[in-house]
Protein backbone atom coordinates (compact mmCIF):
# COMPACT_ATOMS: atom_id res chain seq x y z
CA UNK A 1 0.00 0.00 0.00
CA UNK A 2 1.67 3.24 -1.15
CA UNK A 3 0.03 6.59 -0.44
CA UNK A 4 -3.30 4.89 0.07
CA UNK A 5 -3.21 2.84 -3.13
CA UNK A 6 -2.64 -0.87 -3.45
CA UNK A 7 0.39 -1.51 -5.62
CA UNK A 8 2.20 -4.60 -6.75
CA UNK A 9 5.84 -3.73 -7.23
CA UNK A 10 7.88 -6.59 -8.64
CA UNK A 11 11.60 -7.04 -8.01
CA UNK A 12 11.77 -4.58 -5.17
CA UNK A 13 13.31 -5.46 -1.85
CA UNK A 14 14.64 -2.26 -0.33
CA UNK A 15 13.47 1.35 -0.14
CA UNK A 16 16.10 2.67 -2.58
CA UNK A 17 14.86 0.26 -5.23
CA UNK A 18 11.26 1.26 -4.61
CA UNK A 19 12.10 4.95 -5.05
CA UNK A 20 13.88 4.16 -8.30
CA UNK A 21 10.89 2.13 -9.60
CA UNK A 22 8.56 5.02 -8.82
CA UNK A 23 10.80 7.49 -10.71
CA UNK A 24 11.37 9.47 -7.53
CA UNK A 25 15.15 9.19 -7.39
CA UNK A 26 16.73 12.49 -6.38
CA UNK A 27 13.40 14.07 -5.34
CA UNK A 28 13.10 15.75 -1.98
CA UNK A 29 10.86 13.38 -0.07
CA UNK A 30 10.35 11.72 3.29
CA UNK A 31 9.02 8.27 3.95
CA UNK A 32 7.18 6.47 6.66
CA UNK A 33 6.47 2.74 6.70
CA UNK A 34 3.80 1.47 9.08
CA UNK A 35 3.77 4.93 10.70
CA UNK A 36 7.50 4.87 11.47
CA UNK A 37 9.94 7.25 9.80
CA UNK A 38 12.44 5.61 7.46
CA UNK A 39 15.54 7.85 7.57
CA UNK A 40 17.21 8.52 4.24
CA UNK A 41 20.40 6.93 5.55
CA UNK A 42 18.62 3.57 5.83
CA UNK A 43 16.98 3.52 2.38
CA UNK A 44 19.51 0.97 1.12
CA UNK A 45 19.09 -1.38 4.02
CA UNK A 46 15.40 -1.07 4.87
CA UNK A 47 13.66 -4.14 3.43
CA UNK A 48 10.07 -3.76 2.23
CA UNK A 49 7.63 -6.47 3.28
CA UNK A 50 4.31 -7.41 1.67
CA UNK A 51 1.48 -5.50 3.31
CA UNK A 52 3.66 -2.57 4.42
CA UNK A 53 1.80 0.72 4.65
CA UNK A 54 4.08 3.18 2.89
CA UNK A 55 3.67 6.95 2.84
CA UNK A 56 5.87 9.06 0.60
CA UNK A 57 5.51 12.79 1.18
CA UNK A 58 6.97 16.03 -0.08
CA UNK A 59 6.79 19.76 0.67
CA UNK A 60 4.00 21.76 -0.93
CA UNK A 61 2.72 25.32 -0.58
CA UNK A 62 0.67 25.92 2.53
CA UNK A 63 -0.18 28.52 5.13
CA UNK B 1 23.43 59.90 20.56
CA UNK B 2 21.21 62.20 18.49
CA UNK B 3 17.49 61.68 18.31
CA UNK B 4 17.84 60.80 14.67
CA UNK B 5 20.39 58.13 15.49
CA UNK B 6 18.16 56.75 18.23
CA UNK B 7 15.27 56.55 15.79
CA UNK B 8 17.39 54.74 13.27
CA UNK B 9 18.57 52.37 15.94
CA UNK B 10 15.00 51.52 16.90
CA UNK B 11 14.06 50.97 13.30
CA UNK B 12 16.98 48.88 12.23
CA UNK B 13 18.10 47.03 15.32
CA UNK B 14 14.89 45.41 16.44
CA UNK B 15 15.20 41.76 15.53
CA UNK B 16 12.60 39.11 16.15
CA UNK B 17 14.32 36.30 18.07
CA UNK B 18 12.84 32.84 17.80
CA UNK B 19 14.63 29.90 19.41
CA UNK B 20 17.81 31.96 19.61
CA UNK B 21 17.84 32.94 15.93
CA UNK B 22 17.50 36.60 14.90
CA UNK B 23 15.19 37.64 12.08
CA UNK B 24 14.89 41.15 10.69
CA UNK B 25 11.36 40.63 9.40
CA UNK B 26 8.43 40.26 11.75
CA UNK B 27 6.14 39.05 9.00
CA UNK B 28 5.90 35.32 8.36
CA UNK B 29 4.00 34.17 5.30
CA UNK B 30 2.56 31.05 3.76
CA UNK B 31 3.46 29.55 0.41
CA UNK B 32 0.07 28.18 -0.66
CA UNK B 33 -3.03 29.43 -2.50
CA UNK B 34 -1.04 31.35 -5.12
CA UNK B 35 -1.70 31.11 -8.86
CA UNK B 36 1.67 29.36 -9.19
CA UNK B 37 5.02 29.08 -7.44
CA UNK B 38 6.46 32.05 -9.31
CA UNK B 39 3.73 34.31 -7.99
CA UNK B 40 4.35 32.85 -4.54
CA UNK B 41 8.02 33.77 -4.79
CA UNK B 42 7.27 37.31 -5.98
CA UNK B 43 4.81 37.88 -3.16
CA UNK B 44 7.11 36.38 -0.53
CA UNK B 45 9.97 38.57 -1.69
CA UNK B 46 7.70 41.64 -1.61
CA UNK B 47 6.66 40.74 1.94
CA UNK B 48 10.27 40.64 3.08
CA UNK B 49 9.51 37.46 5.03
CA UNK B 50 12.42 35.31 6.14
CA UNK B 51 10.30 32.55 7.64
CA UNK B 52 7.85 30.83 5.31
CA UNK B 53 5.43 28.02 6.01
CA UNK B 54 4.93 24.85 4.01
CA UNK B 55 2.69 21.80 4.16
CA UNK B 56 3.57 18.12 4.02
CA UNK B 57 1.48 16.07 1.62
CA UNK B 58 1.60 12.81 -0.30
CA UNK B 59 3.89 12.90 -3.30
CA UNK B 60 2.10 12.39 -6.61
CA UNK B 61 3.38 9.08 -7.87
CA UNK B 62 3.66 8.72 -11.61
CA UNK B 63 2.14 12.13 -12.34
CA UNK B 64 4.03 15.17 -13.61
CA UNK B 65 7.51 14.02 -12.65
CA UNK B 66 8.90 17.38 -13.78
CA UNK B 67 6.41 19.52 -11.90
CA UNK B 68 8.27 22.38 -10.17
CA UNK B 69 8.91 21.69 -6.52
CA UNK B 70 8.37 24.22 -3.76
CA UNK B 71 11.83 23.59 -2.33
CA UNK B 72 13.44 24.23 -5.72
CA UNK B 73 11.67 27.57 -6.31
CA UNK B 74 12.08 28.71 -2.70
CA UNK B 75 15.29 26.99 -1.55
CA UNK B 76 15.69 26.17 2.15
CA UNK B 77 19.13 27.78 2.00
CA UNK B 78 17.49 31.19 1.42
CA UNK B 79 14.43 30.99 3.66
CA UNK B 80 13.72 29.47 7.05
CA UNK B 81 11.03 26.89 6.49
CA UNK B 82 8.27 26.44 9.01
CA UNK B 83 6.49 23.18 8.18
CA UNK B 84 2.91 23.21 9.38
CA UNK B 85 0.53 20.52 10.54
CA UNK B 86 -2.44 21.99 8.68
CA UNK B 87 -5.17 19.43 8.11
CA UNK B 88 -4.36 17.52 11.31
CA UNK B 89 -7.29 16.89 13.64
CA UNK B 90 -5.48 14.79 16.24
CA UNK B 91 -2.23 14.89 18.18
CA UNK B 92 -1.15 11.67 16.49
CA UNK B 93 -1.57 13.09 12.97
CA UNK B 94 0.29 16.26 13.92
CA UNK B 95 3.19 14.34 15.48
CA UNK B 96 3.57 12.12 12.39
CA UNK B 97 3.49 15.18 10.15
CA UNK B 98 6.23 16.93 12.13
CA UNK B 99 8.46 13.86 12.09
CA UNK B 100 8.09 13.61 8.31
CA UNK B 101 8.78 17.32 7.92
CA UNK B 102 11.97 17.06 9.94
CA UNK B 103 13.13 14.19 7.77
CA UNK B 104 12.16 16.10 4.62
CA UNK B 105 14.18 19.15 5.70
CA UNK B 106 17.27 17.23 6.81
CA UNK B 107 16.77 17.53 10.55
CA UNK B 108 15.38 21.08 10.68
CA UNK B 109 13.34 21.02 13.88
CA UNK B 110 11.35 24.28 13.80
CA UNK B 111 7.67 23.48 13.19
CA UNK B 112 4.31 25.17 13.31
CA UNK B 113 2.01 22.99 15.38
CA UNK B 114 -1.69 23.32 14.71
CA UNK B 115 -4.28 20.74 15.65
CA UNK B 116 -7.69 21.65 14.36
CA UNK B 117 -11.05 21.10 16.03
CA UNK B 118 -13.55 21.10 13.17
CA UNK B 119 -13.77 21.94 9.49
CA UNK B 120 -16.32 24.70 9.84
CA UNK B 121 -14.30 26.96 12.12
CA UNK B 122 -10.79 25.48 11.88
CA UNK B 123 -10.48 26.59 15.48
CA UNK B 124 -7.66 24.84 17.32
CA UNK B 125 -8.36 21.77 19.41
CA UNK B 126 -6.37 23.00 22.37
CA UNK B 127 -6.34 19.75 24.35
CA UNK B 128 -4.96 17.81 21.35
CA UNK B 129 -2.49 20.65 20.81
CA UNK B 130 -1.18 20.18 24.38
CA UNK B 131 -0.81 16.44 23.80
CA UNK B 132 1.07 16.90 20.53
CA UNK B 133 3.29 19.61 21.99
CA UNK B 134 4.29 17.38 24.89
CA UNK B 135 5.39 14.56 22.57
CA UNK B 136 7.14 16.83 20.08
CA UNK B 137 9.02 18.75 22.77
CA UNK B 138 10.38 15.48 24.16
CA UNK B 139 11.59 14.66 20.65
CA UNK B 140 13.50 17.93 20.43
CA UNK B 141 11.20 19.91 18.14
CA UNK B 142 11.10 23.70 18.37
CA UNK B 143 7.44 24.52 18.31
CA UNK B 144 5.68 27.65 17.17
CA UNK B 145 2.16 26.84 18.23
CA UNK B 146 -1.16 27.96 16.80
CA UNK B 147 -3.76 28.43 19.50
CA UNK B 148 -6.91 30.23 20.50
CA UNK B 149 -6.86 33.83 21.72
CA UNK B 150 -6.99 32.38 25.23
CA UNK B 151 -4.42 33.79 27.66
CA UNK B 152 -4.48 30.67 29.87
CA UNK B 153 -3.82 28.24 27.01
CA UNK B 154 -1.16 30.56 25.59
CA UNK B 155 0.68 30.74 28.91
CA UNK B 156 0.51 26.98 29.38
CA UNK B 157 2.00 26.36 25.94
CA UNK B 158 4.80 28.77 26.75
CA UNK B 159 5.46 27.03 30.08
CA UNK B 160 5.60 23.67 28.32
CA UNK B 161 8.50 24.98 26.26
CA UNK B 162 7.06 26.18 22.93
CA UNK B 163 9.43 28.73 21.35
CA UNK B 164 6.62 31.00 20.16
CA UNK B 165 2.89 31.16 20.75
CA UNK B 166 0.59 32.15 17.90
CA UNK B 167 -2.96 33.06 18.87
CA UNK B 168 -5.51 33.51 16.11
CA UNK B 169 -6.96 36.91 15.25
CA UNK B 170 -10.07 35.26 13.79
CA UNK B 171 -10.82 31.96 11.99
CA UNK B 172 -8.24 30.89 9.38
CA UNK B 173 -8.92 32.53 6.03
CA UNK B 174 -11.82 34.62 7.40
CA UNK B 175 -10.21 38.04 6.99
CA UNK B 176 -12.20 39.30 9.99
CA UNK B 177 -9.21 40.92 11.68
CA UNK B 178 -8.50 40.95 15.40
CA UNK B 179 -11.76 39.94 17.07
CA UNK B 180 -10.48 40.08 20.60
CA UNK B 181 -7.79 42.73 20.99
CA UNK B 182 -8.06 42.65 24.78
CA UNK B 183 -7.20 38.96 24.94
CA UNK B 184 -4.32 39.43 22.51
CA UNK B 185 -3.01 42.29 24.67
CA UNK B 186 -3.28 40.09 27.78
CA UNK B 187 -1.44 37.24 26.05
CA UNK B 188 1.34 39.65 25.03
CA UNK B 189 1.54 41.16 28.51
CA UNK B 190 1.96 37.72 30.15
CA UNK B 191 4.42 36.29 27.64
CA UNK B 192 8.14 35.64 27.80
CA UNK B 193 8.31 34.09 24.35
CA UNK B 194 7.39 35.80 21.07
CA UNK B 195 3.65 36.16 20.44
CA UNK B 196 2.65 36.18 16.78
CA UNK B 197 -0.86 36.64 15.51
CA UNK B 198 -1.62 33.76 13.19
CA UNK B 199 -4.75 33.59 11.06
CA UNK B 200 -7.73 35.81 10.44
CA UNK B 201 -6.04 38.99 9.23
CA UNK B 202 -7.81 40.63 6.28
CA UNK B 203 -5.86 43.70 5.32
CA UNK B 204 -2.94 45.92 6.24
CA UNK B 205 -4.67 47.79 9.06
CA UNK B 206 -5.35 44.49 10.86
CA UNK B 207 -1.63 43.72 10.79
CA UNK B 208 -0.79 47.18 12.11
CA UNK B 209 -3.29 46.75 14.96
CA UNK B 210 -1.70 43.44 15.98
CA UNK B 211 1.74 45.05 16.07
CA UNK B 212 0.43 48.10 17.96
CA UNK B 213 -0.95 45.72 20.59
CA UNK B 214 2.65 44.62 21.15
CA UNK B 215 2.68 41.37 19.21
CA UNK B 216 6.14 40.30 18.09
CA UNK B 217 5.01 39.41 14.61
CA UNK B 218 2.32 38.00 12.36
CA UNK B 219 1.89 34.94 10.25
CA UNK B 220 -0.46 35.22 7.30
CA UNK B 221 -1.41 33.47 4.10
CA UNK B 222 -4.89 34.06 2.71
CA UNK B 223 -4.85 37.84 3.23
CA UNK B 224 -1.94 38.03 0.79
CA UNK B 225 -2.49 35.12 -1.59
CA UNK B 226 -6.24 35.76 -1.81
CA UNK B 227 -5.91 39.49 -2.57
CA UNK B 228 -6.62 40.65 -6.13
CA UNK B 229 -2.97 41.63 -6.37
CA UNK B 230 -1.05 39.37 -4.00
CA UNK B 231 2.35 40.96 -4.64
CA UNK B 232 1.04 44.45 -3.85
CA UNK B 233 -0.74 43.19 -0.73
CA UNK B 234 2.46 41.48 0.40
CA UNK B 235 4.24 44.82 0.13
CA UNK B 236 1.39 46.54 2.02
CA UNK B 237 1.61 43.97 4.80
CA UNK B 238 5.34 44.46 5.13
CA UNK B 239 4.83 48.18 5.63
CA UNK B 240 1.90 47.66 8.01
CA UNK B 241 3.96 45.36 10.21
CA UNK B 242 6.84 47.81 10.26
CA UNK B 243 4.53 50.78 10.88
CA UNK B 244 2.67 48.98 13.66
CA UNK B 245 5.93 47.99 15.34
CA UNK B 246 7.26 51.54 15.23
CA UNK B 247 3.98 52.92 16.56
CA UNK B 248 4.14 50.39 19.41
CA UNK B 249 7.65 51.52 20.32
CA UNK B 250 6.77 55.19 19.83
CA UNK B 251 3.92 54.99 22.37
CA UNK B 252 0.57 56.28 21.20
CA UNK B 253 -1.30 59.20 22.76
CA UNK B 254 -4.12 58.35 25.13
CA UNK B 255 -7.65 58.38 23.75
CA UNK B 256 -9.82 61.22 25.04
CA UNK B 257 -13.45 61.96 24.49
CA UNK B 258 -13.06 65.70 23.72
CA UNK B 259 -10.72 67.77 21.61
CA UNK B 260 -7.34 69.21 22.53
CA UNK B 261 -6.30 72.19 20.39
CA UNK B 262 -3.27 71.59 18.20
CA UNK B 263 -2.37 75.32 17.92
CA UNK B 264 -1.60 77.59 20.90
CA UNK B 265 -4.51 79.44 22.47
CA UNK B 266 -2.16 82.17 23.79
CA UNK B 267 -1.51 85.08 21.43
CA UNK B 268 -4.84 85.01 19.66
CA UNK B 269 -5.44 88.60 18.37
CA UNK B 270 -9.22 88.68 18.51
Amino acid sequence: MINGENRQIPDVCNVSQLIEQLNLTGKRLAMEINQEIVPRSTFETHIICPGDQIEIVGAIGGG
Amino acid sequence: MSTQMQQNKTQTNDPLIIAGVEYQSRLLVGTGKYADLNQAKQAIDASGAEIITMAVRRTNIGQNPDEPNLLDILPPEQYTYLPNTAGCYSADEAVRTCRLARELLDGHSLVKLEVLGDEKTLFPDVSETFKAAEILLKEGFQIMVYTNDDPIAAKRLEEMGCVAVMPLAAPIGSGLGIRNPFNIATIVENARVPILVDAGVGTASDAAIAMELGCDGLLMQTAIAGAKNPVLMASAMRKAVEAGREAYHAGRIPKKRYATASSPVDGLFF
